[in-house]
């Protein structure tokens, strides 16, 4: 079977903020509104909608359910729900669309990730007999990881403070992020560990987000847009659950997935990576050979808003706008899953 | 640990603490609640009213409720069931009935208990009316209704309504 | 929608605040005067462990750290079920001592519900002595200058013991790398 082209056509984010008393649901409908207001396109030409979040942060089974009334599902559509971030989401959404069933989807996912303590309910995705009732946290694993970075000399507390610096300061240019600060890596040095080796800087701040993405497919995307953003590679791998099993210094997973999409075929423009913590970015750079040539995260990336399952859809849709609006030509876009980058979903864009 | 067929089984209580927020829309329907009065909103678009607002859209139109329109106290039956199996921690005799209710101008129905007379003296089109607890007890609270109870009315032709329920 | 009821009142272990489950007694409203109210979800499940796991967890009842060792002589502990290179079951069990080395650590300053220290400690990855992969537990350093990549460490048995990796309390250090 031939592969279709692809193109993400259109996006739109909520202003990530903290403590928001909207439902989830209300949190979800504007941008789906946004989206297919800004693509022009009619409710009833979506064939597929997509959906990303999860139910442990909403702390009700089946809220997923709940989202549907963000859609408009009358008359009855097609959709189906990842339990995951909405970046999975957009990978199945590629998926159906391949299969021929369908010519548009919409992909969407929210967080409210502050109404509940977000570092202790990612402890229920951990393995349930050995490390769950252990009750670690979600920072306290990334910290491990990024001890065993520190130890093997590929990256300082000084790089990982540049990469939370960097992302502060572009945030200032991105009107949905929410952390902003004109900083340098040495001010954020000064300040206190939270949990050592990470400070607070080098930790995504958990927001409430919601973000929405509609593709196409062949020529109905070229009507839709003047310059899609084509999809040309996509791929999404996964390590070895348990946390001691492979080398933490290193992320194979983020590697193979790079590879496969073709991110070394040509110069990537901008990457956007998943990467909620400092450590983690240059991990990822490393492993998918990012070179000096790559604006890596101008939107500041998912260490100042960090809005769990709603993170890395958020990457997809910075990098598509890059290419809509002429800045980049070859984009990538990733998201992770794990606190110790254990899934990795690469994908490879250009406008035409 | 308990065992059984030599597997064994281990105890592994989990529990979370969440902030939870009934959302904007459903403010002045608790607030109704509270003053003895049952609120629903109304979907700008399509006119529908919801009681209880749900998540605060309309899900038909996907727009935000809008206007609080004053429903009930009374309502229709529109589908009921006779439950005979008890749950943990229930406090109902047995057998009760739970029904959904469309509540007068509302365009959804509502759950709650029928009480107050047979289970088998329920039917679909049934006339009901909601029965308080004492004033003393209410909150912003669905259950500041104890139960609803027929009125004795002459039961509505359910076939002949448009209704969401 | 309702705001009450539809919530589990089972208590974990962790509950400590004395919110109550059901909105009517305790909600507050927002800023804009939206209803607010804390919400406990809470299930006392209890897991069965499969056949492998069941001796790990009984031994480690008894007081003892037993792990399996794969196709290509790698011995894991806690035991793997399953080979990761070939996929079969393992059946081949290793007893091993109750010292080993930690290979990263990260410092927990503010210990949170359920963990298994009530005062700052490290988390470990820890490979115990004849082990070729590490797992994860806590270590109860004192103070975050006193743990290193590399140091020495042993176990801590709980004082009552109900099969379950809490059956190891913690792990002391022994030694200091210098």
């Amino acid at each position: 079977m031939a592969r279709r082209d692809v193109a993400i056509v259109g996006t739109a984010q909520r202003p990530n903020e903290v403590g928001t008393t909207l439902t989830s649901v209300e949190l979800i409908l504007p941008v789906i509104n946004e989206v297919i207001a800004k693509v022009g396109i009619e409710r009833r030409e979506i064939g597929f909608w997509c959906h990303g979040s999860c139910d442990y942060m909403s702390g009700q089974p089946f809220s997923f359910v709940a989202a549907v009334d963000a859609i408009g599902a009358w008359p009855p559509i097609i959709e189906s729900h990842v339990e995951g971030d909405g970046a999975l989401a957009l990978y199945e959404a590629w998926v159906k669309i391949q299969t021929g069933e369908c010519d548009v989807a919409l992909v969407f996912s929210n967080g409210k990730t502050t109404s509940g303590p977000i570092d202790r309910i990612l402890n229920l995705q951990a393995d349930p007999y050995m490390v769950t009732p252990l009750w670690p946290g979600f920072d306290s694993l990334a910290a491990l990881q990024a001890r065993a970075c520190l130890d093997a000399g590929i990256m300082s507390e000084a790089d990982m403070a540049e990469v939370a610096a960097r992302s502060y300061r572009d945030a200032m240019n991105n009107p949905v992020a929410y952390a902003k600060e004109n900083v340098t890596a040495a001010q954020l040095l000064d300040r206190p560990y939270t949990t050592a080796p990470l400070r607070a800087h080098d930790c995504g701040v958990p927001v409430d987000g919601a973000n929405a993405i509609i593709m196409a497919a062949g020529d109905v995307a070229r009507r839709l847009t003047e310059r899609p953003a084509w999809i040309r590679g996509i791929d999404h791998r996964i390590d070895t659950q348990r946390l001691g099993a492979r080398s933490l210094i290193e992320s194979s997973s983020a590697a193979i997935a790079a590879a496969t999409a073709g991110v070394g075929n040509d110069r990537i423009d901008i990457a956007e990576l998943h990467a909620p913590y400092t450590h983690q970015e240059i991990l990822l750079r490393r492993a998918m050979n990012l070179g000096e040539g790559t604006h890596i995260n101008p939107s500041g990336g998912a260490l100042v808003s960090n809005p769990a399952m709603a993170a890395g859809l958020a990457r997809f849709a910075e990098a598509a706008e890059s290419v809509f609006s002429g800045s980049a030509d070859r984009v990538l876009a990733h998201c992770t899953s794990g606190p110790m980058l254990q899934q990795n979903l690469v994908c490879v864009m250009e406008g035409e | 640990m308990s065992e059984a067929d030599g597997i064994l089984r281990l105890r592994q209580p989990i529990s979370v603490t969440y902030n939870w927020s009934a959302g904007p829309n459903a403010t002045s329907p608790l607030n109704g609640l509270l003053n003895g009065t049952l609120i629903g909103k109304r979907c700008p678009g399509c006119s529908l009213v919801y009681f209880p607002p749900r998540n605060g859209v309309c899900p038909k139109c996907a727009r935000i409720l809008g206007d609080d329109v004053v429903v009930g106290p009374r309502g229709t039956i529109t589908t009921f069931c006779v439950v005979n199996v008890p749950f943990l921690g229930q406090k109902i005799k047995l057998p009760y009935v739970a029904a959904q209710i469309l509540l007068d101008g509302a365009d959804i129905s509502m759950q709650h208990l029928i009480q107050e007379c047979e289970a088998s003296d329920v039917r679909i089109g049934m006339r009901v009316e909601p029965v308080w607890k004492d004033r003393s007890e209410w909150g912003p609270t669905l259950e500041n209704i104890a139960h609803f109870r027929p009125t004795g009315e002459p039961d509505r032709d359910m076939g002949a309504e448009a209704g969401a329920s | 929608m309702q705001l009450s009821g539809s919530v589990c009142a089972i208590r974990g272990p962790s509950d400590k605040n004395d919110s109550v489950s059901a909105a009517t007694t305790s909600s507050t409203s927002g800023a804009d005067g939206t209803f607010v109210a804390p919400l406990v979800v809470a299930y006392p499940y209890k897991r069965t462990v499969g056949t492998l796991l069941s001796r790990f967890f009984q031994s480690l009842q008894e007081g003892r750290l037993e792990g399996t060792k794969g196709s290509d002589g790698r011995v894991y502990f806690p035991p793997a079920e399953f080979d990761p290179v070939t996929g079969r079951q393992l059946d081949e069990w290793v007893t091993l001592p109750e010292t080993g080395t930690v290979t990263t650590w990260a410092w927990q300053s503010v210990p949170q519900p359920d963990q298994p220290l009530e005062h700052p400690f490290a988390w470990a990855l820890i490979t115990l002595d004849g082990a070729d992969v590490p797992m994860l537990h806590a270590v109860d350093a004192g103070d975050m200058s006193r743990i290193r990549t590399g140091s020495r460490v042993k176990v801590r048995w709980a004082d009552e013991r109900s099969g379950g990796i809490r059956d190891i309390a913690c792990f002391d250090i022994i030694e200091e790398r210098s």
